[in-house]
């Protein structure tokens, strides 16, 4: 297996799908002559033309709408939204179309788009550019959502999402693009939606995350192991489809659980997990469920704020304490 | 006025090669109509005064067709008048749009393009999705919320499909469904298919950034759609005037460079010129038009708006029905002797016996089962793990 | 303006109320503060009066009908008032002014719809159709703020109530609490299903998390020791009757242990409430028992004398009133059996208040003396006279048999000699008298003799008292009562 970052990941996803289906288009902005704002689509105009990597002007509206159209009539387009953040503009198109064109034609469509790209905050891009917005996403039936945190999971997530035949949401680390890890060459390497992946195997406490978190989530179970706390880092991987088995699992196995996401707290994913965990493994709560996440305010811009904003490892640990009632 | 400059406007579809928004002013306005545009003259618009002579509006069509044109039109008036009994009833639910005054417009631009070219419009669209030749039963059954419903019942009187016939919908968020037909348009490109699109919005729409962008897209990639924009004057209560700086609407396609005329959509013969010519540029790869086609309705603008009242009065209306587009093509199909008065009340039976059984199917179709729910939500269920959230048994 | 009757709670621990009577019809004018219903609660059948004048419109909910606190049970308005938003009853429907009526069904769908459109007309929908209900609750506070603001105590507020100033308080849901909760064994879910599955009581064991949170270490360490109490020793084997009935109604539905015929009784309210109290005391309130016997020879001729000389006043003493002046007496010595466990402190009532079990048909009431230790027994034989005459007919009202600080439950009248209370949660104890009678003792020199005797057993809640503490208040108590004079003294 190839050591590659998540960003050539991604890139050999998009690429391997476009060879393997001429249906399979990318367009967003700067994906082609600029090669993405974030190089994830470098090398792809030349190698598969204008028709097929395909800049658009400043619309992120108007384009997200043309991806829904193209793929109720057949194709499979991948939009890549610079950051999901100018996504917002989109919204209408991913929510009133796309998430329901299937249930109110009485399902005479399938819309498989692919709708991509970074969430979350980086650093010091202050409030408009730091949103974390998969739960907001993964709100709407008719959507599904991953998310992934390493670069084979980029890969292989990304490939599924493309070959799906719904409308997928692939919400992408923008810190995460520099990692590196082991990456299957397999032109078939898809990882199934839906399947959550134990990163780290504990018995004593759950920390249960996805995206970006699994890494504090790992840094957390680090510190934790040295004063002799195991804890299960259960990545979610999908948020919609959600593999609540495998979250009913490391709950039943530790009986505690600190929920971990990078977004905001009032709706958010973490809330709809821990309510399913009280809903159907109450009896294995020997604790109250609680969550980390950022702090209920717009991303401030200031260095030391946007610390103190964001969900941290030392978060993580105090939580898990307290359900560990230490 | 616009209208009385129609032959130039439509003359001027602009050529591919002269977009420039001077060459194009150039060509449709005397400088007299540009005044008048900014200060529109209501009473000269509300005067049907078709310029062209019989002979020039009749296309040289075969009488087949044109008796078909009269049929449609008048099978879209019954039906609506049919729907809106039925509401009154309680049968249809939710919100609901007549095309009521409309007819000429979906039934002449539909007739200008083949079947299999797609159709997608708004919310006011029980008319084009029969056009596009989905049976006035599956129309009726979906407004009424059942199985044989066009979709369902899903979507009822707002989303109706019929992906067999290419009629894409039906949507609710005004303005949206033009981005979407923009990429069937560019899925059409893309594919190299021969096809076109036609999207449908009303005047108000285009106010929406999603118009914006979606034309500003389909020109610099001259994609084979064509955009029209059903001016019935009044977005709900709003009077056109009061909701934009700029009157005339195919004025606006020379921000993007784009092709763009004014129809008169109380004339069927003149949707379906119009729509023809920019039906033809697209096929040859040339590119978008904008037609704006100059309409009224006579009804309220959903069953809950009165006929008339707060926004124009019972005169404004009474006198817009002077213009009634299917008078005005029943009366040149009788000049014409291609239809005759006996021949119309008898197409007008047919029609209203069609619509009434349309009624009477979907009285009788059943309510979709309860376990259709969960179903038609998601394309591709085999995956791991749970798709809904609300701890139901299904 | 229309006013809405609510079933409003008229006793601290009422959830759900019975209407006995209706004492207006509909189309009787009523004026503000007329008497409406007789509302039978969990303790007691009470009226409920209107918070609004007009005419009684509708009546919701029938005679013998149940009805939760908060619920809406009849509507009072002016008598051409539109209430179809309030009733929402197609007769309502039916009663709106005819103008509407005659409208056009275009128009008619207008007001439904009005400026409905897509997208923006449902919300517009959705406030218009509140507009009418919330004008009507803004048009009657008074009356809005106690059902809504109330619907039930919460078990903070049962627990203020009947350890304040013997008003019937009720706290809303989010008022200061003291995170303990009286009524409630505090487990993990997790805690509750080990200690299920290992036969054990969960509340036998200490509890070491957040707020004596019993969690799953709890019960692995109780399991390891083996000193949980088996929940099949649970039952106690004294004779309990009415202040104890011998087994509270399980929290769950038990399945039948036997498939012989039975009949079925209803719960009443007062069984309901009896049923969950005392679920609640055996719970998580640590008992124990002590038991003393008393002479009564000087109390019995003590009462004689006063019967006799009170004779002409109709004043007559039990000799149940004897205790329970000489329990205010003994009280007041020994604050620690006049308290109350609160989860996070003790309170010592500095207030003596002695709740007197009365039984009432299908179940029993405890009314209260207040102040008793500054009552005189005559007073104090008066005062329960008369409350458990008003018991018995249910005419009590809430203040009447709430605010107690301590209990006494005589069951001697029965021939019951000897038998053990369960604690009325958050009082740290109850006292349980036996009956008087004659008994052989050997007395001081040694020689038998027959004597009036009678046995009393505190129940103490451990976490309150120590086995001293109660031992010593039983001293006195029976010093008090084997030498009355020693009360004065």
């Amino acid at each position: 297996m190839a050591v590659i970052t998540y960003r050539e990941a991604l890139n050999q996803a998009l690429a391997e799908e476009m060879e393997r289906d001429p249906d399979v288009f990318l367009m967003g902005e700067e994906v082609g002559v600029y090669n993405g704002a974030y190089k994830v689509s470098k090398g792809l105009l030349e190698r598969f033309g204008e028709m097929r990597v395909v800049d658009t002007p400043i619309t992120e509206l108007g384009f997200a709408g043309l991806g829904v159209g193209a793929a109720m009539t057949g194709v499979r387009p991948v939009i890549e939204f610079m950051t999901w953040n100018f996504a917002i503009l989109a919204f209408d198109q991913i929510f009133n179309a796309a998430a329901k064109m299937r249930s109110m034609s009485g399902g005479q469509f399938r819309v498989p788009v692919t709708f991509r790209g970074p969430t979350g905050a980086a650093l010091q891009l202050a409030a408009q550019h730091s949103q974390a917005l998969e739960s907001q996403v993964a709100h709407y039936p008719g959507v599904k959502v991953v998310v992934p945190g390493t670069p084979a999971d980029a890969k292989g997530l990304l490939k599924a999402a493309i070959r799906d035949d719904d409308p997928v949401a692939v919400f992408e680390g923008e810190m995460l693009y520099n990692l590196k890890g082991e990456v299957p060459e397999d032109d078939d390497y898809v990882i199934p939606l839906g399947v959550a992946d134990l990163k780290r195997e504990g018995g004593d406490v759950s920390i249960i995350t996805h995206g970006k978190m699994i890494h504090v989530a790992l840094q957390a179970a680090a510190a934790l192991e040295k004063d002799g706390v195991q804890a299960d880092v259960l990545d979610l991987r999908s948020l919609r489809p959600l593999d609540t088995d495998a979250i009913l699992a490391t709950v039943a196995k530790t009986n505690r659980v600190v929920l971990l996401e990078e977004g905001w707290a009032f709706g958010g994913i973490t809330a709809t997990i821990a309510a399913m965990i009280q809903e159907e493994a109450f009896d294995h709560l020997d604790a109250p469920v609680l969550r980390v996440t950022q702090a209920d305010v717009p991303m401030p811009y200031a260095k030391g704020l946007e610390r103190a904003a964001k969900p941290s490892a030392e978060l993580v640990v105090e939580k898990v304490n307290q359900v560990l009632y230490r | 006025m616009a209208d009385d400059n129609r032959q130039d406007s439509v003359a001027a579809v602009a050529e591919a090669e002269d977009q420039s928004p001077e060459a194009a002013r150039a060509h449709d306005h005397s400088e007299e109509a540009e005044m008048e545009a900014v200060q529109p003259d209501r009473e000269a618009q509300t005067e049907h005064k078709p310029r062209l002579s019989d002979e020039e509006r009749l296309q040289r069509l075969e009488p087949d067709k044109l008796r078909r044109m009269m049929y449609d039109m008048l099978l879209a008036r019954r039906f609506e008048e049919k729907t809106a009994e039925a509401y009154a009833l309680g049968k249809i639910g939710g919100f609901c749009h007549l095309y009521i005054g409309q007819e000429a417009v979906a039934v002449g631009a539909i007739h200008a393009q083949r079947p299999d070219d797609y159709v997608m419009t708004a919310y006011r669209e029980h008319v084009h999705a029969l056009q596009c030749g989905i049976s006035p039963g599956a129309v009726m059954a979906e407004l009424y919320g059942r199985a044989d419903g066009c979709s369902k019942g899903k979507g009822g009187s707002m989303h109706m499909f019929d992906v067999e016939k290419n009629y894409l919908g039906g949507h609710g968020i005004v303005g949206a469904q033009i981005p979407l037909a923009l990429g069937v348009a560019w899925k059409i490109k893309y594919r190299g298919e021969d096809r076109v699109i036609q999207v449908y919005c009303g005047e108000a729409a285009v106010n929406q950034g999603a118009f914006h962008e979606s034309l500003n897209m389909a020109a610099l990639w001259k994609v084979p759609m064509i955009l029209i924009v059903e001016n019935n004057r009044f977005g709900m209560g709003t009077a056109w005037e009061r909701a934009s700086s700029l009157y005339d609407i195919y004025q606006k396609a020379s921000a993007y460079a784009m092709p763009s005329t004014v129809a008169d959509g109380m004339d069927v013969l003149d949707m379906y010129r119009v729509t023809k010519e920019a039906v033809e540029r697209a096929r040859r790869g040339e590119g978008p038009t904008l037609i704006e086609a100059r309409t009224y309705r006579f009804v309220g603008h959903s069953m809950s708006d009165p006929v008339s009242g707060v926004y124009r009065t019972k005169e404004d209306v009474e006198k817009e029905k002077g213009n009634d587009p299917i008078r005005i093509f029943a009366d040149l199909l009788a000049r014409q002797n291609i239809l005759s008065q006996e021949e119309l009340e008898k197409m007008d039976e047919e029609v209203k016996r069609i619509s009434e059984e349309a009624a009477e199917f979907a009285d009788k179709s059943p309510e979709p089962a309860l376990d259709e729910l969960y179903t038609e939500i998601y394309a591709n269920e085999d995956v791991n793990g749970r798709l809904y959230f609300d701890g139901r048994k299904r | 303006m229309a006013t809405k009757v609510y079933m409003e709670a008229l006793s601290p621990t009422m959830e759900e109320g019975r209407l006995v009577t209706w004492l207006k019809n509909e189309g009787d004018e009523v004026k503000e503060g007329d008497v409406l219903a007789e509302v039978e609660t969990d303790k007691a059948t009470m009226e409920l009066v209107a918070r609004g004048s007009g005419v009684l419109r509708k009546r919701l909910i029938g005679e013998g009908d149940t009805s939760n606190v908060g619920t809406m049970i009849a509507v009072i308005a002016g008598a051409d008032e539109d209430i179809s938003a309030l009733t929402g009853t197609a007769d309502a429907v039916a009663s709106q002014a005819p103008s509407v009526e005659e409208k056009a069904p275009e128009q008619k769908l207008e007001q439904v719809a009005s400026g409905g459109d897509v997208g923006k007309g449902a919300a517009a929908l959705a406030a218009a159709g509140q507009t009418e209900q919330d004008q009507a609750e803004r048009g009657t506070p008074a009356q809005a703020t106690p059902a809504g603001a109330a619907p039930t105590p919460t078990p903070d507020a049962r627990t203020r109530a009947a350890t304040g100033e013997g008003q019937p308080s009720i706290v809303p849901a989010g008022g200061q609490g003291t995170g303990q909760d009286n009524g409630r064994v505090k487990a993990s879910p997790l805690a509750r299903r080990l200690a299920q599955e290992a036969g054990m009581q969960i509340g036998s064991v200490q509890g070491t998390g957040p707020g004596g949170r019993i969690i799953k270490r709890d019960i692995e360490q109780a399991v390891a020791q083996g000193g949980a109490q088996p929940q099949a020793a649970a039952p106690q084997p004294q004779p309990q009757a009415a202040a104890a009935p011998p087994s509270a109604p399980p929290a769950a539905p038990v399945p039948p242990s036997t498939d012989a015929r039975y009949r079925e009784h209803p719960l009443t309210q007062m069984r309901k409430t009896i049923a969950r109290r005392l679920t609640q005391s055996i719970g998580p309130v640590p008992h124990f028992f002590l038991t003393v016997e008393v002479d009564m020879g000087e109390a019995m001729a003590l009462r004689a004398r006063i019967n006799e000389r009170f004779k002409d006043q109709g004043i007559k003493t039990s000799p149940n009133d004897m205790v329970i002046k000489a329990v205010a007496m003994a009280l007041r010595k020994h604050p620690f059996v006049n308290a109350a466990w609160t989860g996070d402190a003790i309170h010592l009532y500095e207030q003596v208040h002695i709740g007197v079990a009365v039984a009432v048909e299908e179940g029993l009431i405890t009314p209260v003396v207040r102040d008793a230790d500054r009552k005189g027994l005559t007073e104090i034989a008066a005062e329960v006279k008369e409350l458990a005459g008003r018991a018995r007919e249910k005419k009590l009202k809430p203040e009447e048999y709430t605010g107690s600080t301590f209990s006494i439950s005589n069951l001697g009248m029965f021939g019951i000699e000897e038998f053990t209370a369960v604690i009325n949660p958050p009082e740290a104890a109850i006292l349980a008298v036996g009956a008087v009678g004659p008994k052989v003792v050997v007395d001081e020199e040694g020689n038998m003799a027959i004597r009036q005797r009678m046995r009393v057993t505190l129940s103490c809640d451990h976490r309150v008292i120590d086995g001293a503490t109660g031992a010593q208040f039983l001293q006195t108590l029976k010093q008090y009562l084997e030498e009355p004079m020693m009360m004065i003294a």
